[in-house]
């Protein structure tokens, strides 16, 4: 049962990154992401200290917040300071995350988060903190259910929005000319980022969000033309990292988010190699066909 | 306050390692890294910095000891590769490369992660200190070790400055260093191996995670003091320093801390300074400088009102009360009066009691503004052919900017004229 | 009653600077565009073209001066302003199908939540078949030509159903037999009193092209119908000489870091 429950885990945040990874990757965003992930860390140590627990709303709020916070410093940085993006980006979230890993080590006995844990997570213990209601049923572990409401919601989000979100992130200029603001939909997607992120946090750290929000969607972005399919593909490919990274955990006996984060990679090297649409394989098969059909 | 005298005594010969190692470690990571700042690849050397992890464990493992020359030599071939396979995705699929550099640091730090805990879990009691890579921890430097980082500290230093021409072209002008015939791809090369010799012995100090901060922070902070790139290198490499420092004495007086994110606050400490306060190009200075600008425009405002009240009596010199200035252009009342003050301490205007008037500089000044105001106008009107009923607020803002060299050029160029396109007269000498 | 609408004019740029980094690269910008008429903008490279035609739409703020579309401010109208920006603005490897792009055309008018239906599927489907490209519907983005993603935008923007339209470089990278298609389209909108205002570079085609001409160099040279201001006195003015003077105080504002415009 217990694998049952980290893999239903993982494959929930694995598909809730991949739907917003899609459009992360698409609006060459992906760094923000990455810097997004890392600096939501101080948020949730700070909600954990006012709020004394890991899983409340405040926490979500909070973290959301510095998610937020962190996409305006490095845009403040980068049109008030006029320092470079990449070094904005750089620069933001190295000292963000270095502030919230000095404050788990000040507050190490009232925060109950380690070092480690921050970077790749316990999704072994998922199935330790289970939920049981007042009749004594066992209904299964917390983390489904909070992973299970952020992914219904990013979901909601996505499906409600899709029109804006999409016109946003290929035209922004014709977006704004018809009276869309990018900038709105900028920062609810960003928000939306930060909340999954902050929920992800303690199943899978810091590193393995990154991977989830970019690998799946960049394999789904070699296979399809279609950002719906995409989506779903990235959603799928994320399912399936997340079962067999399971399993390669167990046999090699190591981190469960590690390996979940490599088979990512492998499944988005096997695309790169064999996709059928722009594969390198197949663009070989292609230009073959190309320079030989004079010929016929 | 025992220990910090303690620690600055350098009387230890264990601290005199870690500061000598971990300055070191800081100090060339920042000078390699602002040529990464340079090229605009900060995100690059982040990846570089992910990816050494899985090659650290793999040196690991094949070894079976903390061998140093093991663990560089795999970080070095991991780093390669991730380059590598960054360059690969972006030139030969329709990925971006943020999304590339994203996705390999994330898969390449996640198997890092996965080979970590397995050597974690293989009860080989030589590996413990390797989780030390993940944040860094500069007091672990002891002897052998600390040998073979400084001479891998030193030799990233002597290459940077035989190549430093180079490199300087390279990130400035790539184009022209290929039309002059630079071995583009070569330097590029040797750049690249660099920046990973540099991560490789960085993450020592601060840890994977954070090793992006000490090469690029400390050249983002250093870009906002100076315009010539030497003195750049030279500021991040002391900001580099400082932050080493401040890491190994944390270190050493809390070794429960994680040294790397200490380091990293301290240097971005320094780089938020820089971006502030750093004379010209920091934002305070700039606010700064915006409120000179409006203080002289607000005294030319002034000055130009008493002139062009004199230019109606042709009396440049008469005194008058403070309404008779607002009534020709509006003012603040309270404003007003303070900058007239200002303005007789400077030498502008004279007052008896509550009645203000023109000096002979005073008059001087107003009457530039007022030349440069119409000779505006004119300009705008006869040579961009722009209504003069619209020509008016534009002047009012370039009559207090136009240096000396312009106004003459304004004045040649129209041939000066006599009227403004409102027939007033264009006062000269 | 219908007479005195149309005699309102479909633009109104008064007394317009725009400033990048506080450097102006348009100086007082004045000018008024009757409806229904196909006019062109030209003028030298760096000359504030598409800079014109983005502040005109809001999508760039003004230092200086107002915009008026029909006699009213940009918000109150923007669902009868249409944009056709750079084909390379975009990135075409977007995940996306012809008819994808086409039906952005209706989200403005459908709202939030709203989804596109069957009538705006007709509607896109229609601008289609007017740009030709009926049969590339389901095409995905990434597997047009030049000439094809340029027809995809002009349909776009056909299934706004606006009234006043403006294009950035409609004509660059397109083949001939696209031009001549794309000028016609352009014809027949005029003809319906929309008003087409065309950012573009080949001046041979002007007089044929174009009812007005707009030149432009950083500030206004001439604007009005091209028979009376396409002569070669504006031609000389509008890539001649450079004022070299302004481009000094431009910097100059932007160097000192100069407010636009003084606070009132």
């Amino acid at each position: 049962m217990n694998d049952i429950y980290i893999i239903i885990t993982a494959s929930l945040v694995a598909t809730t990154c991949g739907l917003l990874g899609c459009f992360l990757i698409l609006r060459k965003m992906a760094m923000v992401g990455d810097a997004i992930s890392h600096a939501v860390l101080p948020g949730i140590v700070l909600a954990f200290l006012f709020s004394g627990s890991r899983d409340s709303v405040t926490m979500l709020l909070g973290a959301g917040l510095i998610g937020i916070l962190t996409t305006f410093l490095i845009e403040f940085f980068h049109k008030k300071a006029r320092l470079q993006t990449d070094a904005s980006i750089g620069v933001t979230f190295t000292w963000l995350f270095a502030v919230g890993v000095v404050l788990i080590s000040l507050f190490a006995g009232k925060v109950d988060l380690d070092q480690d844990c921050v970077l790749y997570g316990e999704i072994a213990y998922v199935p330790l903190d289970i939920i049981i209601l007042d009749n004594g049923t066992n209904i299964g572990p917390k983390a489904i259910y909070v992973m299970g409401t952020i992914f219904l919601l990013i979901l909601v989000f996505i499906i409600a929005f899709y029109k804006e979100l999409f016109l946003t992130t290929f035209d922004p200029a014709f977006a704004n000319a018809i009276g869309i603001s990018t900038a709105l939909w900028h920062y609810l997607l960003m928000s939306a980022v930060s909340a999954t992120t902050v929920a992800s946090f303690e199943s899978v750290g810091a590193i393995l969000v990154v991977a989830l929000l970019i690998a799946p969607a960049a394999t789904a972005y070699l296979i399809t033309d279609n950002l719906k399919w995409m989506m779903v593909i990235a959603a799928i490919s994320g399912i399936i990292s997340s079962i067999t990274g399971y399993y390669l955990a167990v046999w090699l006996d190591g981190s469960i988010a590690g390996a979940i984060a490599t088979c990512a990679g492998i499944l988005f090297g096997l695309t790169l190699v064999f996709s059928p649409t722009h594969g390198l394989v197949f663009k070989k098969i292609n230009a073959l066909e190309v320079s030989t059909k004079p010929s016929n | 306050m025992n220990s910090l005298f303690e620690f600055f005594s350098f009387s230890d010969p264990n601290i005199r390692f870690v500061v000598i190692g971990s300055v070191l470690l800081t100090a060339s990571s920042a000078i390699v890294g602002s040529f990464t700042f340079l090229n605009k690849k900060s995100l690059v050397g982040d990846a570089i910095a992910h990816a050494v992890l899985p090659g650290i464990c793999l040196g690991f493992m094949l070894s079976g000891t903390k061998n140093p020359v093991f663990l560089i030599g795999g970080a070095f071939i991991t780093g390669w590769i991730s380059l590598v396979l960054v360059e690969y995705i972006t030139s030969k699929t329709r990925i971006k490369e943020d999304t590339a550099i994203g996705l390999i640091l994330s898969v390449f730090f996640g198997i890092g992660i996965l080979l970590l805990t397995v050597i974690q879990k293989s009860g080989n009691a030589a590996q413990s200190g390797l989780d030390h890579f993940l944040f860094g921890k500069a007091a672990s430097l002891v002897g052998d070790d600390l040998y073979t980082f400084a001479a891998v500290a030193i030799a990233l230093l002597i290459a940077v400055f035989l190549f430093f021409k180079e490199f300087t072209l390279l990130a400035f002008d790539k184009d022209y260093a290929r039309a002059i015939g630079l071995p583009v791809k070569r330097i590029e090369l040797i750049l690249t191996s660099l920046i990973v010799l540099a991560v490789v012995i960085g993450i020592q100090a601060v840890g994977v995670v954070l090793m992006a901060a000490i090469l690029i922070t400390p050249a983002a902070a250093a870009r906002f003091w100076t315009d010539r790139v030497r003195i750049m290198i030279l500021l991040a490499s002391v900001f580099g320093a400082i932050s080493g420092l401040a890491g190994a004495y944390i270190s050493y007086t809390a070794p429960q801390m994680p040294t790397g994110p200490w380091i990293v606050i301290v240097i971005s400490m320094i780089a938020f300074v820089s971006f502030f306060f750093a004379p010209r190009r920091g934002v305070v200075s700039r606010l700064l400088r915006q409120y000179t600008i409006r203080r002289t425009i607000n005294d030319e405002n002034i000055l130009k009102a008493l002139y062009q009240l004199g230019e109606e009596n042709k009396n440049f010199f008469i005194q008058r009360y403070p309404d008779e200035i607002i009534r020709k252009r509006k003012f603040e009342k309270d404003n007003l009066l303070k900058v007239l003050k200002r303005l007789r301490a400077q030498g502008y205007v004279e007052s008896s009691g509550n009645l203000w008037g023109l000096t002979e500089e005073g008059k001087t000044r107003g009457q530039r503004v007022v030349k440069i105001h119409r000779l505006w106008e004119m300009y705008l009107t006869t040579q961009l052919h722009i209504a003069p009923d619209h020509v008016h607020e534009d002047a009012d803002t370039i009559e207090h900017l136009l240096t000396p060299e312009l106004e003459a050029e304004l004045e040649r160029l129209l041939d000066y004229p006599k009227q403004d396109p409102h027939r007033s007269e264009i006062p000269y000498k | 009653m219908e007479k005195e609408i149309s005699l309102v004019p479909a633009l109104e740029v008064h007394d317009v600077t725009v400033a990048f980094d506080r450097k102006p690269v348009l100086w007082n910008i004045d000018l008024t565009l009757p409806q229904g008429k196909l006019v062109g903008i030209i003028g030298p490279n760096g000359a504030g073209k598409s800079t014109l035609i983005k502040a005109v739409m809001g999508l760039l703020p003004l230092s200086s001066g107002y915009v008026k579309l029909f006699d009213k401010p940009i918000d109150d109208v923007r669902k009868r302003i249409s944009y056709v920006p750079q084909r390379e603005s975009v990135d075409w490897d977007f995940p996306a199908s012809v008819l994808d792009i086409v039906l952005m055309g209706r989200y403005g008018k459908l709202g939030l939540f709203k989804r596109p239906r069957k009538a705006d599927i007709d509607v896109a489907m229609d601008c289609l078949r007017k740009v030709g490209m009926e049969s590339f519907v389901n095409r995905q983005i990434s597997q047009l030509s030049g000439g094809q993603q340029q027809r995809t935008f002009l349909a776009r923007a056909l299934a706004q159903q606006a009234d006043i339209y403006f294009m950035d470089e409609p004509f660059a990278g397109v083949d001939a037999a696209t031009e001549k298609a794309i000028i016609n389209l352009l014809r027949s909108m005029t003809d319906q009193k929309k008003t087409v205002i065309v950012v573009h570079h080949d001046l041979q085609s002007v007089p044929q092209y174009f009812d007005y001409v707009i030149m432009l160099n950083t500030r206004l040279v001439a604007y009005g119908p091209t028979e009376s201001v396409f002569t070669q006195e504006n031609l000389t003015g509008t890539y001649g000489g450079k004022l070299t003077l302004l481009t000094d105080v431009g910097d100059l504002i932007r160097r000192e870091g100069f407010p636009n415009r003084e606070a009132k």
